[in-house]
């Protein structure tokens, strides 16, 4: 019996190796290529595996797909982070249970809103009203709109990771801080909130790498065109929207261009396995100073 | 009653309670009752608590001396069911009116809890947390305040050269006399202990009875204890509660030499409780 247990237990193990192995070996072939240097791939600011016509032509800098990732991951953590914060403390320390009853089960329905009813939304209903804002300065698919419907999107999971962190902290401090004459907002920012930092930053960096991988929402709102660019208002291709693009379009399996997206893939990998590490870091040393 | 003019106060609080002119009653608690929700906890008491005396509150688990603890310093606040009336005075001034001020009174109240609860902070930011919060000082001066009350509250010889240290790598009475140090930092004039060494091992229990019986040459110390011989060793008044209402105050060595109610007798012998 345990035997069957311990097995389901290592093939997690066995699958994510899996996935790494597949990963390394697909984009060996793409890393390998004649037409492909490493260094290229590393400091360009150009990607064309969709758009030129013959492979000598085609330019392989991923600065384009990550400053796009970058765009729309910074824009959603700046709608998340904040706001889902204030909630989780507006929850945890000062909602009355009436309050807390209705607004939990709203951020949960969220939390189930399927990518692609998000992304719509983001077509649909974000884009359009950030161009009529600014009469017509954004791009009919930019990396705001998408942005701002993965901001969305990583809501209820900021909040409810930040939520338990604040319930987790015990009453005791909370009545050591009321008796030294703080107010209830004093209670929440200096002594719960600090006490609570290792829950909320893993939150964070869970949400942030929640961000980078979210692929439905930017592959419909955030364009196709893969262009180096700070700029929020433009078309910004993401790492995940090039994967996306790849297999739906018409190069075959086995040419350079198709073993690109392993290329980009693992980037995406390396940076997402990153910052888990990271979180796990930032948890330590938290909690040794935290006990 | 000891006179406390020759005691250094803290340094820059600027309002020192007075001995000269004060009346002798800091704390005037008349016809209170008190309730969580509809179960009354505590029944038409009234009881004078004295200035510059360590009172305590003794008497079986539930008789209501936490509860009346917790009104001193509105702490009840917080807790939805809890209702009183009638009148608590801290040098005539009503605090259980809506309109009093809190955040105030709670400076003026310190209070130290059954658990020590020392803030997820560095010993050095724990005593410096309130008067950050209430007082501006430099940082010569703030520093001067912390060791003040570190000092006072005799714990600063053994954390002086770890004050950047996390609170929690303290030994539990350290903690404890730690929470002293930042209850006092403030300044208050009255100090409630809510069983402040239940949670310690003896000779930590000690120190800190030693303490507070150092410290009431310049507070006024309310402490609830379910330990007789603390009660005993380090008070200056006893009350004693049971069910709800008070039976007996008065003189310590007089509540436990020669009471007045059976009950009291009772239970300062061991009877029940």
């Amino acid at each position: 019996m345990i035997a069957v247990l311990a097995m389901c237990a290592f093939a997690t193990i066995a699958i994510t190796l899996g996935i790494v192995v597949m990963l390394v070996t697909e984009s060996w072939h793409f890393f390998n290529s004649q037409y492909v240097s490493v260094r290229d791939f590393l400091t360009g600011t150009q990607w064309t595996a969709l758009q030129s016509k013959s492979i000598e032509d085609a330019k392989f800098g991923i600065w384009p797909l990550l400053s796009g990732t970058f765009r729309v991951t910074s824009i959603a953590m700046l709608i998340a982070l904040p706001s889902g914060l204030i909630t989780a403390i507006y929850l945890s320390e000062f909602a009355s249970p009436k309050v807390r009853a209705t607004l939990k089960p709203a951020l949960e329905v969220i939390a189930g809103i399927p990518t692609v009813v998000l992304g719509y939304f983001a077509v649909l209903v974000i884009s359009p009203s950030l161009q009529w804002l600014t009469n017509g300065g954004f791009d009919a698919f930019n990396a705001t709109s998408a942005g701002i419907a993965v901001g969305i999107l990583c809501l209820p999971m900021v909040c409810s990771l930040s939520e338990d962190a604040l319930h987790a902290v015990p009453r005791s401090l909370r009545e050591g801080a009321f008796g030294l004459g703080c107010t209830p907002l004093e209670t929440a920012t200096r002594v719960v909130v600090p006490a609570a930092l290792s829950g909320i930053v893993s939150a964070f960096l869970l949400a942030f790498s929640r961000a980078i991988g979210e692929t439905m929402v930017v592959a419909l709102a955030a364009g196709t065109q893969a262009t180096y660019t700070m700029d929020p208002r433009a078309q910004s291709q993401t790492m995940t929207g090039f994967i996306v693009e790849m297999i739906k379009s018409e190069n075959e399996y086995g040419t350079v261009q198709y073993y690109s997206l392993y290329g980009v893939a693992v980037t995406l990998f390396v940076i997402t396995f990153g910052m888990t590490l990271v979180g796990q870091l930032v948890r330590r040393r938290y909690r040794e100073t935290y006990a | 009653m000891p006179q406390s003019a020759s005691v250094t106060n803290a340094p820059f609080h600027g309002e020192s309670p007075s001995s000269e002119s004060a009346p002798e009653v800091c704390v005037k608690i008349a016809n209170f009752n008190a309730w969580y929700d509809s179960f009354q906890a505590i029944h038409d008491l009234s009881l004078d608590i004295l200035r510059n005396q360590v009172t305590a509150f003794i008497g079986p688990s539930g008789c209501g001396k936490s509860t009346l603890l917790r009104w001193v310093n509105r702490m009840n606040d917080i807790v939805p069911t809890a209702q009183c009336t009638g009148s608590l005075r801290i040098n005539d001034v009503e605090v259980l009116s809506p309109s009093t001020d809190v955040v105030h009174l709670r400076r003026q109240v310190g209070m130290v809890f059954q658990k020590p609860n020392p803030f997820p902070k560095s010993i050095y930011e724990n005593v410096a947390f309130a008067p950050r919060l209430h007082l501006k000082l430099r940082r010569g001066e703030l520093d001067e305040l912390v060791e003040w009350a570190l000092r006072k509250a005799a714990v600063w010889d053994e954390v002086k050269d770890r004050l950047n240290a996390p609170a929690f790598g303290l030994s539990g009475g350290q903690q404890q006399r730690l929470c002293i140090a930042r209850a006092i930092a403030i300044g208050p004039e009255l100090l409630l202990m809510d069983e402040p060494c239940s949670a310690l091992d003896p000779a930590s229990t000690l120190a800190i009875e030693d303490l507070i019986y150092e410290l009431r040459e310049q507070y006024t110390i309310v402490m609830v204890t379910h330990n007789m011989q603390q009660a005993s060793r380090c008070s200056d008044q006893t009350a004693f509660f049971f069910e709800g209402r008070l039976i007996e105050s008065g003189a310590t060595d007089d509540v436990f030499t020669k009471p007045q109610q059976k009950r009291t007798d009772d239970y300062v012998r061991g009877r029940f409780g």
